[in-house]
């Protein structure tokens, strides 16, 4: 059990580094943002991981349950505003992606870097 | 039994990510992604974040997906081989997992209620929400008041964002632009799926009432701004795909996108100079009203009026932009 506490890091380490890995490696740029909404999910949740107590329930206070538990806000916070930023700076993302496809005529990295040295 | 459940999730979490970046259909990719998204926010709901889990449903698995097929409808499907730097990151990465797996060993363990990170100032909004601010859901009173500043940041991000995508895809490149009139048989999006369409629409104005819904009980339950105006812009995002965009645009004209995108992130900034005007500091709500928690409350529903504006105006408008673009060949 003691181990088991810790398989939500695990999972943090492990997903960011999958998304890391997809930016780094794949020349595809559609590909590279996809990496980098799953490098941001990961900091989600382990931020998300960091405000639960056990035993605790949704920071919502409630009348009549004077001594309940509640899991930590402000990560809560943090993170809801982070989701709505991300997908707005990924569209923005997607839409440089699709002005080099126009200019281009391709979203891989080794063909534009082509396009470039010409 | 639910820490059994979380780790059946947070492994089929790992399993999908795995299989996004294995495969080489840019399409199944994106689909994989919005399962993705939707197991993140059972994992979130698990642990205690109701508003992040509705946050992350209604933004990562609807508008997250739709944004990124529609990129895809103007670039490319397919991926190409790539080998070159394959083993090389293969080997950085996984030595940075070690690392950060090494790492946390001196990490609290999960739900230790003596964890640092729970002591300082989480209970203290836990304690003075009911004093200062009066509304049960203490995420909303963080994000609207206690964090206000943060929080006029991040729409200004938004806001911004909005404006460069805008930017981006309504300037004319050479030999592309913007829609030029076309016949109408590729304009009627799911119009002949009848199934679709009949399931469809009546959701529509489900969903918009839910959104409503959330807008208006943030204080109380989970939800605000954030949430409604995703759910909101999902709401126009399923109309426009059954019954094509023209139709959308012509229930909610361009015009009006513009002036919620504009006017949400105005009416935030103004009630924090009303604040100022009436003799307090910038964002303070409490001079609002004669009661400082009843202000408090006119100052929360306010500023969430004007987040819903924005993150609706400004999502409807980046899916236009891209929905409303040629694709070039």
């Amino acid at each position: 059990m003691n181990l088991l506490g810790l398989y939500h890091y695990w999972v943090f380490a492990v997903l960011l580094m999958i998304g890391f890995y997809a930016v780094v490696a794949k020349t595809n740029l559609i590909k590279k943002l996809i990496g980098l909404s799953i490098f941001q999910a990961a900091v989600f949740l382990l931020y998300i991981t960091m405000g639960k107590i056990s035993g605790g329930t949704a920071p919502i206070l409630q009348k009549g349950v004077p001594d309940a538990i509640f899991s930590n806000p402000l990560p809560q916070v943090l993170i809801l505003t982070a989701i709505v930023v991300g997908i707005s700076t990924t569209a923005l993302g997607l839409g440089i992606v699709v002005r080099i496809k126009e200019e281009y005529g391709s979203i891989d990295e080794q063909d534009i870097q082509e396009t470039d040295r010409q | 039994m639910t820490v059994l459940f979380g780790i059946f999730l947070l492994t089929m979490l790992v399993i999908t990510a795995v299989a996004i970046v294995r495969t080489r259909n840019l399409f199944v990719a994106v689909m994989l992604l919005g399962i993705f998204s939707l197991l993140l926010a059972i994992n979130f709901f698990l642990l205690d974040a109701a508003d992040v889990a509705l946050t992350e449903a209604a933004v990562g698995a609807g508008i997250s997906t739709v944004l990124f097929i529609a990129a895809l409808a103007l670039t490319s499907e397919r991926e190409r081989e790539s080998t070159s730097r394959r083993w090389l990151s293969l080997f950085v990465v996984a030595s940075a997992a070690l690392v950060i797996v090494y790492a946390t060993f001196d990490k609290p363990r999960f739900g230790d209620p003596n964890a640092p990170v729970l002591q300082h100032i989480g209970p203290w909004y836990l304690q003075q929400t009911p004093e200062y601010i009066g509304i049960p859901n203490v995420v909303t009173a963080v994000l609207g008041s206690f964090r206000g500043y943060d929080t006029l940041g991040e729409v200004f991000v938004v806001f911004t964002a909005g404006i460069g995508v805008l930017f981006l895809l309504s300037a004319r490149g050479s030999g592309s632009g913007r829609r030029r009139p076309r016949s109408d048989d590729t304009e009627i999006g799911l119009r002949d799926e009848v199934l679709l369409r009949v399931v469809g629409r009546l959701l529509v104005p489900f969903i918009l009432l839910f959104g409503l819904y959330v807008q208006f009980h943030g204080e109380y339950g989970p939800g605000g701004g954030f949430q409604a105006g995703a759910l909101i812009a999902a709401a126009f995002i399923l109309y426009a795909l059954i019954e094509g965009e023209e139709r959308t645009l012509h229930a909610l004209p361009q015009r009006v996108l513009n002036v919620l995108m504009v006017g949400g992130a105005m009416l935030y900034g103004a009630v924090g100079v009303t604040g100022m005007l009436m003799g307090s500091k910038f964002l303070d709500y409490s001079v609002l009203a004669a009661d400082a928690v009843a202000g408090q409350k006119i100052g929360i529903i306010l500023i969430e009026a004007g987040v819903g504006m924005t993150v609706c105006g400004v999502l409807l408008n980046i899916f236009h932009a891209f929905a409303s673009r040629d694709r070039v060949q």
